[in-house]
């Protein structure tokens, strides 16, 4: 009995620990953010690394995202003759759910494991120390830049999903089931709300500043060599992904209730 | 330690050699104790204090730690691109005198990875001294070289001091390479310096932990981690 007691208090330990660690890891970074030298130069090529070269995935992602969601809706909704509102429900989906968690899944995947796996070889092989023997404050200029390109990133790369996974559900509607292009603009436009978009986009810069902070933590706080660093890529996409989903259900709530 | 002595810290595998060195960069908190740089105690400074500190030290790395995303110049000339004072043309005329200084001529566009070993400890001390440090520390800076690579870098480390006249502290377990760049020898046994002395002190100790680690011997009062002792006399 005791040994259980034992065994989950140890878990609760290792979590709160993290926790603690991510959120001073937090207060650091944004207590950075605000003093010189602002790294301007390494922020845009975070923003190339973690926004640009994520686009040719999400645009593909996003399109065939959009032409299913259209063309389940489009069966589904035809059992009961409401298929006139197909684009409502892909664009309502799109924009308030599957754009901003769609895109920050494959983020996580895509930059989270490549920001764990850059930071934590560094911390691995003392280039992190070498940052400040060279009197460089390593989380000013590792952590906050990517935190910058997250926060800002998502919400970009999130609007060019909902674009593009509209065109998807517009090319499947009219294209194969024959509809009204007219209805479906039409009833896109008639339920969709700024909010829509905008809480959609609140969703996506939580997210980004999410994936960028877990993942810098586990790149940061590496440590066992070859081994180590696989251990914190593989955690940093978990952590971020569970983050992600689980944080996104509270958003929801707070957001479109 | 004074101003331009070069001290050499010995001490086994695992004795804290390397924490002594993150310590005195202020990397690493002491539990106790202070450190003193100029007079200051580390501990009183705030962040950006502390990295004002920084700047009059240059490290050398036992794996070099070079910026692996840089090539060989910008590495060299981190601390001054960085700070913007100067272009980045004559940010990379600079990085091409500390190479040469360092005996390296016509890499400075190669990429770390192009590197060898004995090159890459070269370019690495290239950017300890690039940006005119007091002090410089280095971490087992023979280890992973050939003899002969090994002893041109113990030159360097000389020439450094007599060039630049440096305060440097230097840890290795390489006893050719303390005796031959050491005004004095400390050294580190379980956490604790046991003995300082100049290397021909050293040399000639009386102590017989010192004699033992000296000399090389697997048979003495030091014990091997994860070794019993009687196999080694077994063997021996």
């Amino acid at each position: 009995m005791i040994e259980y007691i034992e065994k989950v208090g140890k878990i609760v330990i290792a979590i709160a620990e993290e926790l603690g660690r991510i959120l001073l890891l937090l207060f650091n970074v944004i207590k950075q953010i605000f003093l010189p030298p602002f790294e301007v130069r390494n922020i845009f090529k975070q923003m190339m690394e973690i926004g640009v070269k994520s686009l040719p995935v999400v645009i593909v992602t996003a399109f065939f995202t959009g032409m299913v969601f259209a063309l389940q809706t489009y069966t589904g909704f035809q059992r009961f003759g409401a298929q006139a509102y197909v684009g409502t429900v892909v664009a309502l989906s799109l924009t308030r759910e599957l754009g901003p968690v769609l895109t920050g899944l494959i983020v996580a995947g895509r930059a989270g494991a490549a920001i764990a796996a850059e930071l934590g070889t560094m911390r691995v092989t003392e280039q992190i120390d070498a940052l400040e023997t060279l009197a460089t404050n390593p989380v000013k200029y590792l952590v906050v830049p990517r935190f910058i390109s997250g926060l800002l990133m998502l919400p970009a790369l999130t609007i060019f999903a909902d674009m593009i996974g509209i065109f998807g559900g517009y090319l499947v509607t009219v294209g194969v089931f024959k509809a009204s292009s007219v209805v479906y603009w039409k009833r896109t436009w008639d339920y969709l709300e700024v909010s829509d978009i905008y809480n959609g986009l609140i969703k996506a810069c939580f997210f980004g500043a999410a994936i960028a902070l877990i993942s810098c933590y586990k790149g940061f706080y590496t440590s066992g060599g070859a081994e180590g660093v696989g251990k914190a890529t593989t955690g940093a996409v978990v952590l971020s992904s569970m983050t992600i989903l689980i944080s996104d259900y509270f958003l929801s709530n707070w957001l479109f209730k | 330690m004074e101003k331009g002595e070069s001290r050499v810290v010995i001490g086994g595998s695992g004795s804290g050699k390397s924490v002594i060195l993150k310590h005195i960069i202020g990397i690493l908190k002491p539990d106790k104790g202070n450190v003193f740089i100029d007079g200051i105690d580390l501990k009183t400074l705030n962040e950006e204090k502390l990295y004002d500190v920084k700047k009059k030290f240059g490290m050398l790395f036992q794996m070099s730690a070079l910026f692996d995303s840089m090539n060989v110049w910008e590495n060299v000339g981190f601390v001054l691109l960085r700070q913007k004072k100067k272009k980045p043309a004559e940010v990379k005329e600079i990085a091409i005198e500390k190479l040469r200084m360092v005996g390296l001529v016509g890499i400075e566009n190669l990429m770390p990875s192009e590197l060898s070993g004995g090159m890459k400890k070269r370019v690495g001390l290239a950017r300890a001294i690039a940006h005119e440090p007091e002090i410089l520390l280095y971490d087992e800076p023979t280890t992973g070289l050939d003899p002969i690579m090994a002893d041109a870098i113990n030159d360097l480390i000389i020439m450094m001091r007599e060039r630049l006249s440096v305060t440097s502290v230097t840890i290795t377990h390489d006893m050719n390479s303390a005796y031959k760049i050491a005004d004095s020898i400390s050294m580190l046994y379980d956490g604790v310096i046991i003995e300082t002395g100049t290397p021909g002190e050293i040399r000639n100790t009386g102590n017989p932990v010192v004699r033992q680690f000296v000399m090389g011997s697997a048979v003495g009062p030091i014990k091997i981690e994860g070794v019993s002792n009687e196999r080694i006399f077994d063997r021996a």
